[in-house]
C-alpha cells in the first residue's frame, strides 16, 4: 500500500491523475485509520460503505476522464451540515438520532465535485464552544498533544480539525461564527479559512448565529484550501443571504504577487495577555512580509475591545430563536411528560447541554422588554462601528494580519469552570465574523513547548484570492 | 347617528380599533414554494422551513409581496421602500421554527385610510398599517381523548395584518369596515375573504368612555371570525365594561376571547400573562426594497375600486347612493349589473339584482361569482316584463323554478303557459264578473271607500290566475268604476 500519510489534497489529486493509486486505496487507508484512532473522537458517525460506493464512482470517473474538481478525495464533514439519509447530530443529544431528508448546499457542492465522505466529525455542541469540550458525544483529543497532557483541538469545528491534523482524511468542512474554523486550524497546526458571509450557502447547514454563519474548510496547506473553498462555495436560490457576487478561480491566488501590497497590523490586537511566543512569530510574519517586498503599516480598529461582548449579544440573540425549534414536537429528543409546558421544560432541560442553555439564557434575556436597547440594540450599533474601523482601515491597507488566537491549545479539563475565559480564545477571530470579512488562519510557527501558532489573515469583503496569497507567502517563509 | 351606551349612571362611547388579519391569495406561502390549497389532508403541503428543519431558511415570495403593495396602494396608504422581517419569539406547537416572521417596527406599508358609509354619511376610516406576517399551523385536539395533533398545512401561509386607528365608534361602524376591507380586498384579488374558511379573520380592540374624556383602557377580543360575531362581540364587551367602571372597578387590559354560543367574551390572558415575543429583525431575510418601479407598474394594476365604481355607477346609471354600495360591494355583483344594464332601465336591473337575484343566491347559499348565473338569463325575463309579455308578479313567483331550468325566459313562459292577459275584451269581463258578484263593494266605493279599488284588482288578478296585465286591468277598472 501507498504511504498516504503526508498526502494534500492537491497531490492526491495529482496521485489519482497520474493513477498512481485508486480513490478506493486512498479511502480504505483512511478508513483504517480511523478505526485504529478512535480515541481521539473525531467522528460521531462513520460513513463507511457510503465512502467506498463514492471511491468506486470516483474511480470509474477518472477512468472515463470525467473527472471532477475534488474527484476522488476523502474528506470528513462537520455534523453540522445536514447529510441526506445520514444522522445530523450538531453535537447535541435533542439531535441524537435526527437523520436528515435533505443535503445542505455546502455538502452537495462537496459530492458534487468528487470528494468522498468519510464520516460526520464532532462538534461542539451548535457550535458552541472553543475546546470540543461542549459534545454531547464526548471530547475530541488534539493529536498534538500526549497521553499525559492531552490538548483540546480547539472548537467548534474539533473534530474536523484533529481529523485532518491525524491524517484521518484529507480535508474537511467548518463552520465559523466568531473562530470555529480558524482557533481550531490554529490549535492543530492547519489551514482554516472563513470566506466572506454570503460566500457559501447556509442552506442545511443547522443554524447557530444566522448572521454570523459561515461556511468554509480545514486543510493542511493553503492550496487546498483554495480547492476545497471552490468547490463550496455558490449562489443559492435558497438562502436569502447568499451572494450574487462572481466566483472567482480561487487558485489564481499563486499568480497573485504580494510585492506592493500595504499589510495592515492593528495596534489594538496587541492585547494584555497574548502569548509572548506568539508576539514574536506575529513579528516574524511581518518581517516575512516585508523581505517578499509588501508595504507593513500600522492600522487602527478601535473598537476591538468591544468586538468579544458584541458577540456574545448578538450570537445568543440570535441562537434563542434559532434553537427554539427543538422542542420535541416534531423530531429529535423528546422527555416525557405530563403537558406542554412539561415537555418543553424537559425535553429541552435534558436535551440541551450546559453551555447551549446558558446561551439560549443570555441570548432570551438581551432580548427581553426592557433590555432589548440595553444590550441587543447597542450591539447592533457597536457592530456597525466595527464594520467601518475595517472598512476605514481598508482604505489604507489591502489585507490585515494578527494572530489567530492569544494562546496555544491548551489542556482538556482546562477552562471550565469560568465561561469568559473560554470566550476570550475567541478575541481575536470575533471582530471579522461581526465584519462578515474573509479570515483565514495559517500555521506559522510553534511555541517553546511546539505547539503550533496560527496568524491570521483579515481580507477586504469577497477578496479570499488576497489572502490566499498571503497565506502562500506565509507557508514559503516560515521555514517548515 | 351616535352609538351610546346608557349605564346606570352615565352615557358610554365606544372606540374600536381592528386587526384584521387576511390571508394571501397566493399559490404558495410567504416564504416556501408548499402549496395553499385549503382542505387538503393535514401535513401533506410542507416544506421545510414550514415545518422547522434544521438548517432550513425563508425565501421570500415575491408574489405575496406584491399582493401587499396592491392592497397598500387600494387602502390609500403609503408604500415603504424599506420594509423589515422580524421573528416574534413563542412556543407553541403549531409554531414549527419556535417563532413566527413577522413585521414589527418596519412594515411594508404605512399610513393609510378607507371611507365607510352609514346612513348616507361617509366616515373616514384611518389605517395605521399593513404589514406581512406568517400563519402558524393548526392543533387539532379534538381527534382523541389523550393526544392533541397538529396540521402544519397553514403554517407559513402568507397573511396581511391590516390595523385600523381607533376610528369606529360602534357595532355597525366596525361591521361596514370590514365589509368595505373585504370588498377592497376582493376587488384587487389580494385575499379572497373567505371568513369561514379563516380566510379573513379580526381581532377587535374594545374601550368605553364618557363623552370628553380620554382613552379608556381596551381589551382586545382575539379572532372573531365572522361579521355578525364582531358586532355581538363588541357589544357584550362594551356593556361588560361598563358595568366594571360603574361599579368602581377598573378595567384590565387583557386579551379576551369570543364565545359565540353564550354570546359573551372571556378572558384568555392577563397583560401581566402576555408573552414577551423578543421582536429582533431576522437575521436569515435581508431587508426588503421595493422600488419605485414596481410601485409605479402595481399601480397600474390597480382594478377600479368600489368607491371609484359606486360613483361612476351613481353617476352613469343614475343609480341612488344606496342602491349603488349594495351593488358595487361585491365585485362580481357589479360585474353583472354592469352586463345586465345594457340597453335596459337601471331601475329595474337594480331591484332584479337586489331583490329578486339576491334573495335567490342566498337561498342557493352562493355568491354571485360561483352562482354561475349568466346576466342573459335574468335579462330575458326583465325584457318579457318591459314588453307586457308576463307581470312582474308572475315573474317574481315562477323565479326560482325560471332559475333551475336550462330555458331562456320566452321558452320557459311558454311552457308554463304564463303569457300575460293583455287582451282588453277578455279582461273586461272578468272586470264586469267581479264588479256584478260585489254589487255591495261597488256601491261602497262609489260612496268615497277608495280603498276598496285594491280589492276588485285583487279579484281580477286571483280570476284571471295571476296573467292579466296589471297596467291594463287598473286602467280599465278606473273606466268601469267610473261609469
Amino acid at each position: 500500500m501507498n504511504d498516504f500519510e503526508n498526502l494534500s489534497i492537491s497531490s492526491a489529486i495529482e496521485g489519482l491523475a497520474n493513477k498512481n493509486f485508486t480513490s478506493l486505496e486512498l479511502t480504505e487507508f483512511f478508513i483504517k485509520k480511523i478505526e485504529k484512532n478512535k480515541d481521539l473522537n473525531c467522528f460521531i458517525t462513520s460513513t463507511f460503505d457510503k465512502a467506498i460506493e463514492m471511491a468506486k464512482i470516483s474511480d470509474q470517473k477518472i477512468k472515463e476522464n470525467e473527472t471532477r474538481s475534488l474527484e476522488g478525495i476523502p474528506i470528513g464533514m462537520k455534523d453540522l451540515f445536514c447529510t441526506n439519509g445520514v444522522r445530523t447530530t450538531a453535537g447535541s443529544k435533542i439531535l441524537e438520532n435526527f437523520v436528515p431528508f435533505y443535503e445542505s448546499t455546502v455538502s452537495n457542492n462537496l459530492w458534487n465535485s468528487g470528494a468522498i465522505m468519510l464520516g460526520k466529525t464532532n462538534m461542539d455542541e451548535f457550535a458552541m464552544g472553543s475546546a470540543n469540550t461542549t459534545s454531547f458525544f464526548g471530547n475530541v483529543k488534539n493529536p498534538l498533544g500526549s497521553k499525559v497532557k492531552e490538548l483540546v483541538p480547539g472548537g467548534s469545528s474539533g473534530g474536523s480539525a484533529s481529523a485532518v491534523s491525524s491524517g484521518l482524511c484529507l480535508g474537511s468542512t467548518g463552520s465559523d461564527t466568531g473562530g470555529s474554523i480558524r482557533q481550531p486550524a490554529s490549535f492543530c497546526g492547519l489551514v482554516g479559512l472563513k470566506p466572506t458571509y454570503g460566500r457559501c450557502s447556509r442552506f442545511g447547514m443547522i443554524a447557530f448565529a444566522s448572521s454570523l454563519d459561515q461556511a468554509g474548510p480545514i486543510t493542511k496547506t493553503v492550496e487546498d484550501s483554495a480547492l476545497m473553498l471552490q468547490a463550496m462555495v455558490s449562489f443559492d436560490k435558497k438562502d436569502s443571504t447568499s451572494s450574487r457576487q462572481s466566483i472567482p478561480d480561487f487558485s489564481d491566488f499563486k499568480k497573485l504577487s504580494i510585492k506592493g501590497k500595504r499589510i495592515g497590523i492593528p495596534k489594538e490586537y496587541m492585547i494584555d495577555g497574548l502569548n509572548s511566543d506568539i508576539k514574536k512569530i506575529w513579528d516574524a510574519g511581518i518581517s516575512w512580509f516585508k523581505s517578499e517586498g509588501a508595504e507593513i503599516l500600522e492600522v487602527s480598529l478601535p473598537h476591538t475591545k468591544s468586538a468579544l461582548p458584541t458577540y456574545y449579544i448578538i450570537a445568543p440573540a440570535e441562537a434563542s430563536a434559532n434553537l427554539a425549534r427543538y422542542d420535541g414536537i416534531r423530531y429529535g429528543f423528546r422527555h416525557n411528560a405530563d403537558d406542554l409546558n412539561d415537555l418543553y421544560q424537559k425535553t429541552r432541560g435534558l436535551g440541551f447541554g450546559k453551555e447551549v442553555k446558558r446561551r439560549l439564557m443570555i441570548g432570551t434575556y438581551v432580548l427581553s422588554a426592557g433590555y432589548y436597547d440595553a444590550y441587543y440594540l447597542k450591539a447592533l450599533k457597536v457592530r456597525k462601528l466595527i464594520s467601518q474601523d475595517f472598512e476605514d482601515s481598508f482604505q489604507k491597507c489591502d489585507l490585515i494580519l494578527t494572530p489567530t488566537t492569544p494562546n496555544v491549545a491548551f489542556p482538556i479539563g482546562e477552562k471550565q469552570t469560568n465561561p469568559i475565559e473560554m470566550y476570550l480564545n475567541d478575541v481575536l477571530t470575533v471582530p471579522a465574523s461581526l465584519a462578515g470579512l474573509p479570515a483565514m488562519s495559517v500555521p506559522s510557527g510553534f511555541n517553546s513547548e511546539k505547539l503550533p501558532v496560527g496568524l491570521q489573515l483579515i481580507g477586504k469583503p469577497f477578496d479570499e484570492i488576497s489572502v490566499l496569497a498571503a497565506g502562500a507567502v506565509i507557508e514559503e517563509s516560515r521555514g517548515f | 347617528m351616535t352609538y351610546v351606551i346608557e349605564g346606570k349612571k352615565d352615557s358610554w362611547q365606544v372606540v374600536l380599533g381592528l386587526e384584521v388579519h387576511a390571508q394571501i391569495s397566493s399559490k404558495s406561502k410567504l416564504f416556501s414554494v408548499a402549496s395553499t390549497n385549503w382542505g387538503s389532508d393535514p401535513n401533506t403541503q410542507v416544506e421545510l422551513v414550514d415545518c422547522g428543519m434544521p438548517g432550513a431558511l425563508p425565501v421570500i415570495n415575491e408574489y405575496c409581496v406584491d399582493q401587499a403593495v396592491l392592497t397598500g396602494l387600494s387602502l390609500n396608504a403609503e408604500i415603504k421602500k424599506l420594509s423589515i422581517f422580524d421573528r416574534k419569539n413563542y412556543f407553541y406547537p403549531d409554531l414549527p421554527q419556535g417563532y413566527q416572521i413577522s413585521q414589527f417596527e418596519h412594515p411594508i406599508v404605512g399610513k393609510g385610510h378607507i371611507n365607510i358609509e352609514i346612513e348616507g354619511k361617509v366616515k373616514k376610516i384611518g389605517i395605521t398599517r399593513l404589514h406581512l406576517e406568517q400563519d402558524a399551523g393548526k392543533s387539532l385536539h379534538d381527534q382523541d381523548i389523550k393526544n392533541s395533533y397538529i396540521d402544519l398545512n397553514r403554517s407559513g401561509c402568507a397573511l396581511m395584518e391590516i390595523v385600523s386607528e381607533p376610528d369606529l365608534n360602534s357595532p355597525i361602524e366596525a361591521a361596514e369596515y370590514v365589509k368595505k376591507l373585504r370588498s377592497i380586498l376582493r376587488y384587487i384579488g389580494s385575499c379572497d375573504g373567505n371568513m369561514e374558511k379563516g380566510n379573513l379573520r379580526a381581532d377587535v380592540n374594545v374601550s368605553v368612555k364618557r363623552e370628553g374624556e380620554k382613552l379608556g383602557t381596551r381589551c382586545e377580543i382575539k379572532n372573531v371570525n365572522s361579521i355578525k360575531f364582531i358586532q355581538q362581540a363588541i357589544e357584550f364587551e362594551a356593556k361588560r365594561q361598563v358595568n366594571i367602571i360603574e361599579n368602581g372597578e377598573k378595567i384590565i387590559q387583557e386579551t379576551r376571547l369570543f364565545d359565540p354560543n353564550k354570546c359573551e367574551t372571556r378572558s384568555m390572558r392577563s397583560k401581566e400573562e402576555s408573552h414577551d415575543y423578543r421582536y429582533f429583525p431576522d437575521p436569515d431575510l435581508p431587508p426588503l426594497i421595493i422600488s419605485d418601479e414596481k410601485v409605479n407598474s402595481l399601480k397600474e394594476k390597480l382594478p377600479e375600486l368600489p368607491d371609484e365604481k359606486k360613483d361612476r355607477f351613481m353617476r352613469e346609471f343614475n343609480l341612488s347612493s344606496y342602491d349603488a354600495e349594495v351593488i358595487v360591494n361585491d365585485k362580481d355583483t357589479a360585474l353583472f349589473f354592469e352586463k345586465l344594464v345594457k340597453g335596459r332601465d337601471s331601475k329595474v336591473v337594480t331591484n332584479w339584482i337586489t331583490g329578486e337575484v339576491f334573495s335567490y343566491l342566498k337561498k342557493i347559499n352562493k355568491d354571485m361569482k360561483n352562482s354561475g348565473i349568466a346576466p342573459e338569463k335574468i335579462g330575458s325575463l326583465i325584457d318579457l316584463i318591459v314588453d307586457e309579455k308576463i307581470s312582474n308578479r308572475q315573474a317574481k313567483e315562477v323565479f326560482h323554478e325560471y332559475m333551475k331550468s336550462n330555458d331562456d325566459a320566452t321558452t320557459f313562459i311558454e311552457k308554463k303557459g304564463l303569457v300575460q292577459l293583455s287582451d282588453q275584451s277578455e279582461i273586461n269581463k272578468i272586470i264586469d264578473k267581479v264588479l256584478s258578484d260585489n254589487p255591495k263593494m261597488v256601491d261602497d266605493y262609489q260612496n268615497g271607500k277608495d280603498k276598496l279599488f285594491g280589492f276588485f284588482i285583487g279579484q281580477v288578478m286571483k280570476i284571471s290566475k295571476g296573467k292579466a296585465n296589471p297596467k291594463l286591468v287598473n286602467e280599465l277598472l278606473v273606466k268601469r268604476l267610473k261609469e
